[in-house]
């Protein structure tokens, strides 16, 4: 019983770890890349979750909602990035914190504005409704494996793009010197341009995909946001596949911290102690791991070369 | 120039001619959390209280009803600060409100103290209701921890012996834990306080799979409960593990839930189906203008605009005796929706408890139904500690 409990808190560990990657791969490489510290990402993953709500209830079919949301998505990028980021480049990190924090305070007033204050519900599709047994007495709902296996595809199409295409070896080497590729006589601010809304539609795509799951309400995005934070900082400012195994590690380490810390404690404690000291550990043992990487991999576990 | 002073003057006298309070109305301040999420909460309080004013009317008790609609935006500062302009201001008679019980808590003092009246028509902490009771100070809803209670009984009289709680990581998620032990002598094979404000619970989900409880009890009020319901949906646990909670399933969050609600219980006083004088054609006036199933928000606001209207007509109108006023709410003869309804010595209701059950009607809306009665004629705990001196 206990190792099909601790098998099924595996897989909502990589659940969650799956939805940070796609919101820290875009997250890593703008940092990486362009040096850009930028607070509104999580905004990003918002937006794509109501724009897969309303593309949704337009069509009546999530998937035609989900495929409608991603441009848009896109485009929400595109536009930021050309009235507002590109302006904060060559300014030093505080003011595009100040800059990109404001972002998060305008496009959360503004989705009440458009969509309301109260939470919206998207469907499950119909064809992944409903759960399966896959142990003995546990049931695990289809729509989160689906979350899993479409976002291991795209971990594996971005490994693909970064690592055997053209643009993926700019990419790379706009992370390892950015003023080099450009005295190459490639044209940075596109490339700037081009990665910055591919990461945007990337957390589009995670804030669509939890739609169905979860409620879509203004300010989602600021909590995961912070864990995307955590994840770059600890695979490696700039690197895919840092991004991806630290993601997988944060999903893990925070769903079974949260599950079996208790459980743990209760070994050495007595019950009410335990499951009180767990309560106040497991939120924090995602830092605890950040400030451990930090202390004996400053640049992190999958450092970019300079 | 002498023209417009003229005039200016008597503008001005005309203006506090109007101002002016008229000895044949009745001043009333609502006072409902009306902004961010928990709004639709005071709104159907709201709404429940001016249609009951609208069926007498316009008047309550034979007088005018003059009522001043405030939003406390569940901060407990600005709702004192409202309050004071209610009391100042408008020179209310009676303040009802307000939803949430830090609100409650923060406005009770400066009301009563200031000899108006404050008719809580849904918080109910049990500060107020024991130690912190006052004359001036009546509850028309429930005290808190009772709806938790109706769940430990139910538990209880179901025979379940392991049960699973679930609540949010505040005051409210604990009382409502120890409210549910009361009455349970079963086993507790797990209690969870999640961080206020999750909104994935498929970790706690999965611990409810494995341990397979008779039962889960949960109080996940807004947002949160939605989220919750849903999953608990998803994960397909509805048929096999009994889903008892309180403010987690009622006709403010059916709307988002759906069928994912269908099946689940709730602990409460009231549901819209239920057979008791008055109360269908009250939940078809008020779908009828505002588009919606009422919950037990609207109908404790609907009750306490009939207990003031009761209670005025008993004074002939006259509220300058503060002491009579106060002796008329408690006597007060009106019909409440639930049925039965009485007074307690702490000025806290004695009603039966019910436990509901998710349906869907007809008309293809959900609402909570009728099961059984749990308690009759019951008081809460806290009345002992009441002393009105």
């Amino acid at each position: 019983m206990y190792t099909t409990l601790i098998a099924v808190q595996t897989l909502n560990g990589l659940q969650l770890g799956i939805i940070l990657f796609l919101i820290a791969a875009g997250l890593t490489l703008v940092f990486g890349v362009m040096d850009f510290i930028n607070l509104a990402h999580g905004v990003q993953y918002m937006v794509g979750a109501y724009f897969a709500f309303t593309f949704t209830a337009l069509t009546g079919s999530f998937t035609l909602g989900l495929l409608l949301a991603l441009p848009a998505a896109l485009l929400v990028g595109l536009i930021l990035e050309v009235l507002i980021f590109r302006h904060l480049y060559d300014r030093d990190h505080l003011e595009q914190v100040l800059a990109t924090f404001g972002i998060i305070l305008f496009l959360n007033q503004g989705v009440k504005v458009v969509w309301g204050a109260s939470p919206l519900y998207v469907p499950v599709p119909e064809l992944l409704q409903g759960s399966i047994q896959i142990f003995e007495g546990f049931f695990y709902p289809i729509y989160r494996l689906a979350i899993i296996g479409a976002g291991l595809g795209v971990a594996a199409l971005l490994y693909f793009l970064v690592s055997h295409t053209r643009a993926g070896m700019l990419v790379r080497a706009g992370a390892t010197n950015a003023r080099m590729v450009s005295a190459l006589g490639i044209d940075i601010r596109r490339l700037f341009m081009v990665v910055f809304g591919f990461g945007a539609m990337l957390a589009g795509f995670a804030g669509a995909m939890v739609a169905p799951i979860l409620s879509v309400e203004p300010g989602m995005g600021d909590n995961l946001l912070i864990l995307a934070f955590v994840v770059i900082v600890i695979g490696g400012i700039g690197s895919i596949r840092g991004a991806f195994i630290a993601a997988l590690l944060i999903g893990l380490v925070d769903t079974l911290g949260r599950g079996f810390a208790s459980d743990i404690l209760r070994l050495v404690m007595d019950p009410s102690a335990a499951s009180q000291t767990g309560r106040a550990i497991a939120p924090m043992l995602t830092y605890i791991l950040m400030a451990l990487v930090l202390i004996f991999r400053p640049s992190g576990l999958f450092p970019v070369k300079r | 120039m002498k023209t417009i002073k003229v005039l200016a003057g008597a503008t001005l006298a005309l203006g506090m001619a109007a101002g002016a309070a008229k000895a044949d109305e009745v001043r009333i301040g609502l006072m409902y959390t009306l902004s961010g999420p928990p709004a639709a909460l005071g709104e159907q309080a709201r709404d429940g209280f001016q249609l009951a004013v609208e069926k007498l009317g316009g008047q309550l008790g034979g007088l005018d009803a003059n009522i001043f609609v405030v939003d406390d935006e569940l901060q407990p500062d600005t709702a004192v600060t409202r309050a004071r302009g209610l009391i100042e201001r408008d020179d209310v008679h009676f303040v009802v409100g307000p939803i949430f019980s830090n609100v409650a808590q923060a406005i009770q003092r400066p009301i009563v103290e200031a000899d108006r009246i404050l008719i809580s028509s849904n918080a109910g902490p049990s500060d107020l209701a024991g130690e912190q009771c006052h004359p001036n100070y009546f509850n028309t809803s429930y005290q808190n921890d009772q709806v938790h209670e109706v769940m430990g009984e139910v538990a209880e009289q179901r025979g379940y012996s392991r049960v699973f709680l679930l609540t949010p990581n505040y005051q409210a998620g604990r009382d409502a834990m120890s409210g549910f032990k009361r009455h349970f002598t079963g086993e507790i094979v797990d209690e969870v306080y999640v961080p206020l404000g999750q909104l994935d619970f498929q970790g706690e989900l999965a611990r409810i799979s494995a341990m397979q409880p008779d039962a889960v009890f949960t109080f996940m009020p807004g947002g949160m409960g939605i989220n919750l319901v849903r999953q608990y949906s998803q994960a397909g646990l509805t048929d096999r593990v009994p889903f008892l909670s309180a403010f987690t399933v009622d006709e403010t969050n059916l709307p988002a839930q759906q069928a994912d609600a269908l099946g689940m219980y709730s602990g409460t006083t009231w549901t819209p189906d239920m057979d008791t004088p008055g109360n269908a054609e009250f939940v078809a006036a008020y779908e009828e203008k505002y588009g919606h199933v009422p919950a037990m928000y609207a109908m404790q606001a609907y009750d306490t605009a009939m207990l003031l209207d009761a209670a005025i007509s008993s004074l002939d109108g006259d509220l300058s005796d503060l002491e009579a006023v106060r002796e008329a709410l408690r006597n007060a003869e009106f019909q409440s929706l639930r049925g039965e309804f009485s007074f307690n010595t702490n000025q806290h209701p004695i009603q039966n408890f019910v436990l509901a059950q998710v349906a869907q009607r007809e008309d293809g809306l959900f609402q909570t139904e009728y099961v059984e009665t749990i308690f009759e004629n019951y008081g809460d705990v806290y009345a002992e500690l009441c002393s009105m001196e």
